[in-house]
């Protein structure tokens, strides 16, 4: 929750180093383009010269070591589940035996896919667009040929996550100072169920009055995002110089 | 609670759920009227804010999907605020994923209309206050489980190796069903006595 202030920043975009001469929607599209490719790619050396890839970008991007990576260890529970079970449902060379069922190298090596793709793609991403300012995230999706609803649903989602965040902080501070202590029981769950309801029913009352003061100042339903994105001169060389790496890698998962 | 990371699921499933996302997502905008767009932004904003919530259960903690709740609030503007919403994880967060946002969106989304279409019209024409926490309850923990499914059969389709560890994947959702079953039973009852219109299924308001 700490990616997003009041004032509609990201608190992770540090200073975005080089690639701020890059422009967000050439960083956003190699972002994706960057995560299908590395998808196909399925070989561990070749997935590895894309994290060294992704590694890169972070290095140019200056993301912060530490909160990096605990970002990039945190996955669901379940999937720990599904990666732990790999090296025993997929047949092959056993490498060493749990309670008489034997683990195959095959399964383990997939395992290791699945977590070099995954966290691959993450580091990337969160170079690449992670130190974008939101506004720029939603403008780049525009010129981008995103919905333009959909992007002013998320231009405005930003800028009310910074709101609610200030407004669930108040409170959860006035149910603590009446003693309330999350715990795992109902009473905890009911709790949160009437918090959520409550900050529901301030957010809509919040939304009415925002839509009248919109209305008041002549909006009719469509929006203009004030500022198009400006091309820069860096954009050409850095789409293709990445463009060509990811090729190179795609054409040696084929011929390999 | 729901991301599958990129890299676990094979193109078929991908591009077939990102096929049914999109067309979700062109329905959900056609009946979005642009005037309610910031409205509709807030009540993104509240489960998006909501989903980062740790909540304690045993010795450990969850994050609540919330997909019911959403379902009965936003109705088909569930579609587009789940997909924001998750846009915003992955690009801010590192949580999830990029070619799996259609998925994502799909298995968090589709419980959503779901549960919006089957409970929403129940929940209306119900007056007894222990029918409505009975709606919102089962409103909670369906989204819950229908979630958790649709997980599965995107892991179980995507490849064989994947199947015997569904069955774990389907239970470690159990303690979030019983949690969610309870919160939305509260948030219900309570947006029923203090704000009706809220539970009317954004058609209403978006009318």
């Amino acid at each position: 929750m700490t990616a997003f202030t009041s004032a509609g920043s990201a608190a992770t975009a540090p200073a975005a180093g080089l690639l701020d001469a890059v422009s967000p929607s050439t960083r956003v599209g190699t972002a994706i383009a960057f995560a299908v490719a590395t998808v196909a790619l399925d070989r561990l050396p070749l997935l590895a010269a894309a994290l060294a890839i992704a590694v890169v970008l972070a290095a140019l991007a200056r993301l912060p070591a530490a909160s990096t990576a605990r970002r990039l260890a945190g996955m669901d529970a379940f999937m720990l589940a599904v990666l732990a079970f790999l090296p025993f449902t997929v047949p092959g060379t056993p490498l060493f035996a749990v309670a008489g069922l034997s683990a195959s190298a095959e399964g383990l090596r997939q395992a290791v896919a699945i977590v070099l793709t995954a966290n691959t793609i993450v580091l990337a991403v969160l170079a690449l667009v992670g130190t974008l300012e939101p506004v720029a995230l939603g403008r780049a999706l525009a010129a981008l040929k995103v919905p333009e609803k959909v992007v002013h649903l998320l231009l405005f989602t930003v800028r009310y996550i910074a709101v609610l965040k200030d407004e669930y902080g108040r409170m959860v501070l006035a149910m603590r100072a009446r003693g309330f202590r999350p715990r795992g029981n109902r009473h905890t769950w009911n709790s949160f169920g009437w918090l959520f309801g409550m900050l529901l029913v301030r957010s809509f009352e919040r939304s009415e009055r925002i839509h009248a003061a919109m209305k008041c100042r002549g909006f009719s339903g469509r929006f203009y995002l004030v500022e198009a994105e400006i091309a820069s001169p860096a954009d050409l060389p850095f789409a293709a110089g990445f463009g060509a790496l990811m090729v190179l890698l795609l054409v040696a998962k084929v011929v390999w | 609670m729901a991301h599958i990371p990129d890299g676990v699921l094979s193109a078929p499933v991908l591009i077939g759920a990102a096929a049914a996302t999109a067309v979700g997502v062109a329905i959900a905008l056609k009946r979005l009227d642009s005037d309610r767009i910031p409205q509709t932004a807030v009540l993104t904003a509240v489960f998006f804010v909501a989903s980062l919530v740790h909540i304690p259960i045993g010795p450990t903690s969850v994050h609540p999907l919330l997909s019911g709740l959403m379902g009965l609030v936003l109705g088909w503007a569930a579609v587009p605020a789940v997909l924001v919403g998750l846009v915003l994880q992955a690009a801010f967060f590192g949580f999830g994923g990029i070619t799996v946002l259609g998925v994502n969106t799909f298995n968090i989304a589709l419980p959503a209309l779901v549960i919006a279409a089957v409970i929403g019209p129940l929940l209306q024409t119900a007056v007894n206050p222990t029918r409505v926490a009975l709606l919102g309850a089962l409103a909670g923990a369906a989204g819950v489980v229908l979630t958790a499914v649709l997980v599965c059969l995107s892991l179980g389709f995507s490849a064989q190796e994947y199947r015997p560890a569904l069955t774990i994947v389907l239970a470690s959702y159990a303690p979030l069903a019983a949690v969610e079953a309870v919160l939305t039973a509260a948030a219900v009852s309570l947006l029923r006595r203090v704000k009706p219109e809220l539970l009317s299924v954004g058609e209403a308001r978006h009318a």
